[in-house]
């Protein structure tokens, strides 16, 4: 892919980026209630530093004037105060970014090494035993609410056999000095062990419900496709050329196979950002989706406003990303 | 070697060498939900060194089906029933996975049908030809002199089929490749290990008429070079009258006529081999009329005994109900009809 | 249904027959009979059924009153284990509510909601999806680029954004769901219409001189239906699950409503003394999706068997 094609792809994003902003931007503003009353909540002011307030947040200007403010705004990181918490919209979310990253990879992770193998095997076995038994597995994964499963597992791994911390993403006794901010590759490059494995059991359950549907989903995939690429001409010439199968099925099949599992993977990272605000809430992990959860009880809009926008935009990118990568993967397609 | 210090394998039976490969009544089945179709249904068939043996039959005939039971690429729910495939006095059939795979490729390799879809999109052509030399050259040095050894066999191959600097196109994939420059790399990767045999698969079915005649051309011209055997399946006539030294003709998964080409074409004794020359539109005579065979090929389930042609057979007799195997019909022929006999004493 | 007729996925209607009769009925049901034929999906489909029934019938069915508590009979366990006792088959919550009525209570709301989501969602991504298909132009610029902006929302994230703008409410969460399920659909019928566009029928239809309302209506829809009826029950199942997602957040149907995602939420504190508060209706959303999922591969496979492996 050529440099002048891939500035085309980036610059398709603009309207949808745009589009997307209006749609946050609307969503807030047909709120119900009035925002400077919510931020006020009990405090005596005169109708004065009330219309002051509106002033200064920009509310007694015209809808197309505040939408525009918001883009310029946004684009400058500004997202505005956190009625919560008193500082800046986007400070508290930086802050509590890592956690959610760090889980979500893991989970990512965790979902593209065992789904990958074992949809590899149950094409190669199909009709087996196994091949049933990964069927039933997978449509179960499919079927499981998420909060279910991470209850269920709780109550199992933690709460009765004691083998897994219960809530929180690093116990308080350590300290790990942040580098990348992701406590389990930060403990490494310090060196911590312990706190390395304690963090480890503390993401293992969460990242375990956040994965398990993507897992099921891409397992699938990579059975079907896995199954219609062995079918391949390609593959029977192969074959006819007396390689040996270890490389027919992972160099000529697999690469191929692969193309739409990576499509997928792609599309179902937005189940797991929205997953997070479900598996974050239940296990007690410090990251954004508990905390957009918590800013919607506490009515707590700009911070929800700036999160919806912000997962939606990772969201796009990670399609964008993908893209790009399948372009990698398949020769033939040329952006 | 070149083919013409070869005994023409249409003279005389005495005097034929030993056959490179020898199919001995070979049978075999896929399992379907209406019931076992017997596919190939005892087709015997030689091959000797040099030659270029065309087989010909409309699609159901068995003649994939065949070769792809000699190349040991029939899967579930197909097997190989019974039969012997000799190659060079091993049988195929007795030998393992193993053995199977050290022999594809290097002795007898094959080319499919189309290039576009049998050539991997996803990996450079380059990646194509040198795993099938990794795979079987034992004599190349291990290491970095081998790679060297191994890409420089590569460029020949491609080199030999016609591919325009051949060194520099390695990293290209595919479909940066023109229809017909895909086909010659696809013969080049067949023939990278330089194989006895060579069984080229409908290899003109998806090119438009230009380039047919290019990629005969080639393989004749190779087929020369490197002293092998060719086996052309094909549903053309006018390929094998053209290419072939010998023609075997199946039909409904049987062999019903053999032959030397030339005999067989401007005599044939099987009323199918008769069907198939008047269905071929004639460019030296216009006024022939192009007359396609009724009927369809029989649904290969639980067949009777009788003839398989009968359904569709001109000069049908109540004496086909019983069947019939080949007869001897002049030097080196032999067809499957009732009529050859007659014929003979007449 | 007299008029439906199964089109390949793709879009290639292989039913271009001229002759409307031949045209319908008969492919329908002999999808439906191939349905049929594979067991399982048959009896997901029944288990399913019986969900609906439960739903409808649950006044007659429960044995309790869902929302009548009972203090004497906080977290009781279920019949089969010490303190526990028939009447109670499953136990009690932490107010002592019979658990067993609350989730037949409980399937009411799952299933309003996921019917009528689907049910406003297909409506609105036909009207939009044939609009799009067949009038190109600007409609098709305009509504595609609305699908476009929607599918760059994460489902949840988007559902529960809405959800907490509008506040909780039965019909906020249909509306809240609605409001990107509808693209769904509109993409499925919009693609099958650019092929039916381009079909023989339709073209006789035109020739013969029928408006473009007729031809969307009578000709191209009757003809895309099946994949659309596919969709819609694979998106069902997956509606239920958001919807009892966000009850379990507490964005959803309010206390003391019982609802499957925030009976599972009420057990989360009680997870070492009572773990069946959370396990029975975790394990009704399960079943039901499940049936859901398996009922609807079955569907796909029978009225497009480019989907089999």
């Amino acid at each position: 892919m050529t440099l002048g094609k891939f500035i085309e792809r980036l610059a398709q994003l603009v309207p949808v980026l745009l589009g997307v902003s209006l749609i946050v931007f609307l969503m807030m503003s047909l709120t119900p209630g009035d925002p400077v009353e919510i931020m006020l909540g009990d405090q005596h002011v005169t109708p004065e530093q009330e219309q002051a307030l509106r002033h200064d947040l920009g509310l007694d200007r015209p809808p197309h004037e505040r939408f525009l403010v918001f883009i310029g705004n946004a684009l400058q990181g500004d997202f505005g105060t956190s009625f919560y918490h008193r500082r800046p919209v986007g400070e508290v979310i930086a802050e509590r970014l890592p956690a959610t990253i760090e889980l979500t990879l893991v989970a990512m992770i965790l979902a593209l090494v065992t789904a990958i193998p074992l949809g590899v095997l149950a094409a190669v076995k199909k009709s087996t035993i196994f091949d049933k038994a990964s069927t039933v597995g997978s449509l179960l994964g499919v079927s499981m609410p998420h909060f279910w499963f991470g209850i269920l597992l709780l109550m199992l791994f933690a709460v009765h056999l004691h083998w897994l911390p219960v809530a929180g993403r690093i116990d308080y006794e350590y300290q790990v000095e942040p580098i990348t901010h992701l406590l389990l590759v930060d403990s490494l490059l310090r060196g911590n062990i312990a706190a390395f494995g304690n963090a480890l059991s503390h993401i293992i359950l969460p990242a375990l419900t956040l994965g398990l549907a993507m897992g099921a989903i891409l397992m699938r995939v990579t059975r079907t496709s896995m199954l219609e690429v062995m079918r391949a001409d390609y593959v029977r010439f192969a074959e006819a050329k007396g390689l040996a199968r270890h490389r027919i099925l992972f160099r000529h099949a697999l690469k191929n196979a692969l193309i739409p599992t990576v499509t997928v993977a792609a599309l179902e990272t937005g189940t797991l950002l929205g997953g997070n605000m479900i598996v974050e809430t239940i296990f007690g992990w410090p990251g954004l989706g508990r905390l957009v959860v918590e800013s919607i009880f506490q009515r707590n809009y700009p911070l929800v406003q700036a999160a919806v926008l912000f997962y939606a935009v990772t969201y796009v990118m990670l399609n964008f990303l993908a893209d790009i990568l399948y372009t990698i993967l398949n020769p033939r397609v040329k952006l | 070697m070149t083919t013409t210090t070869l005994p023409r394998p249409d003279t005389a039976a005495g005097d034929r060498p030993e056959p490179v490969l020898s199919v001995r009544d070979l049978r075999t089945a896929f399992k379907t939900s209406h019931g076992i179709v017997r596919a190939v249904s005892g087709v015997s068939l030689d091959v000797y060194p040099g030659e270029c043996l065309g087989v010909v039959g409309e699609s159901g005939s068995g003649k994939s089906v065949t070769f792809a039971s000699v190349m040991g690429l029939v899967k579930k729910p197909g097997w190989v029933e019974d039969g012997e495939i000799l190659y060079r006095g091993r049988d195929l059939t007795r030998l393992s996975d193993r053995e199977l795979r050290a022999l594809r490729g290097k002795d007898i390799a094959m080319t499919m049908q189309d290039a576009l879809t049998a050539l991997n999109p996803a990996l450079t052509v380059g990646e194509q030809i040198l795993e099938v030399l990794r795979a079987h050259a034992d004599d190349l040095p291990r290491g970095r002199a081998g790679r060297a050894e191994a890409r420089r066999r590569a460029v020949e191959m491609l080199d030999l089929v016609g591919i325009p600097s051949p060194a520099d196109r390695l990293n290209e994939y595919p479909h940066q490749f023109s229809g017909g420059m895909r086909q010659r790399i696809m013969i080049a990767i067949a023939l990278a290990c330089r194989p006895r045999l060579l069984i080229a698969d409908e290899p003109t079915t998806a090119l438009d008429v230009t380039i047919q005649a290019q990629v005969l051309e080639l393989i004749a011209d190779i087929r020369a070079r490197l002293g092998m055997s060719v086996v052309l399946i094909t549903h053309d006539l006018g390929v094998v009258a053209e290419h072939c030294d010998r023609v075997v003709v199946m039909y409904a998964g049987q062999v019903v006529e053999t032959g030397p080409t030339r005999a067989v074409i401007s005599d044939p004794k099987h009323p199918y081999t008769q069907g198939l020359l008047d269905s071929i539109p004639r460019l030296s005579d216009l006024s022939h009329p192009i007359r396609p065979i009724q009927g369809q090929v029989p649904e290969l389930i639980d067949l009777p005994p009788e003839c398989r042609f009968i359904g569709r057979c001109p000069k049908r007799t109540p004496d086909c109900r019983t069947g019939i195997d080949m007869r001897p019909a002049g030097p080196g022929r032999a067809a499957r009809c009732i009529l050859v006999g007659e014929e003979t004493e007449a | 249904m007299t008029t439906a007729v199964p089109a390949s996925s793709a879009g290639a209607s292989s039913a271009a027959s001229p002759d409307r009769a031949a045209r319908t009925q008969s492919p329908f049901w002999r999808n439906m009979r191939k349905f049929a034929d594979n067991r399982l999906a048959l009896a997901s489909g029944v288990v399913v059924l019986l969900f609906v029934v439960m739903a409808v019938a649950a006044p007659l069915i429960a044995p309790h009153d869902p929302n009548a508590t009972d203090l004497f009979r906080r977290l009781q366990p279920p019949a089969w284990m010490a303190g526990g006792e028939w009447a109670y088959p499953l136990g009690c919550d932490a107010l002592g509510r019979d658990i067993l009525s609350r989730i037949i209570y409980g399937a009411r709301i799952s299933i309003f909601i996921g019917t009528a989501v689907i049910l406003v969602a297909t409506t609105i991504g036909i009207l939009a999806g044939l609009a799009a298909g067949y009038l190109r132009g600007w409609v098709d610029t305009a509504i595609s680029r609305l699908v476009d902006i929607l599918l760059a929302f994460p489902y949840l994230i988007f559902a529960i954004g809405l959800m907490a703008m509008m506040g909780p409410g039965l019909s906020n969460i249909v509306i809240a769901l609605a409001y990107k399920e509808w693209v769904i659909p509109c993409r499925v019928v919009r693609g099958e219409t650019l092929a039916a566009r381009e079909m023989e029928y339709v073209e006789a239809a035109r020739a013969l001189g029928a408006g473009r309302a007729r031809i969307m209506w009578r000709e191209i829809l009757p003809n895309i239906l099946s994949p659309v009826v596919v969709v819609s029950t694979i998106r069902m199942a997956n509606v239920i699950i958001l919807e009892a997602s966000l009850s379990f957040l507490g964005l959803g149907v309010q206390p003391p409503t019982a609802s499957w995602g925030s009976m599972v939420a009420d057990g989360r504190a009680f997870m070492l003394e009572a773990w069946w508060v959370s396990t029975f209706p975790g394990l009704a959303i399960l079943l039901l999706v499940l049936s859901l999922n398996v009922a609807s591969q079955g569907l796909r496979d029978a009225f497009d068997p480019k989907f089999h492996d």
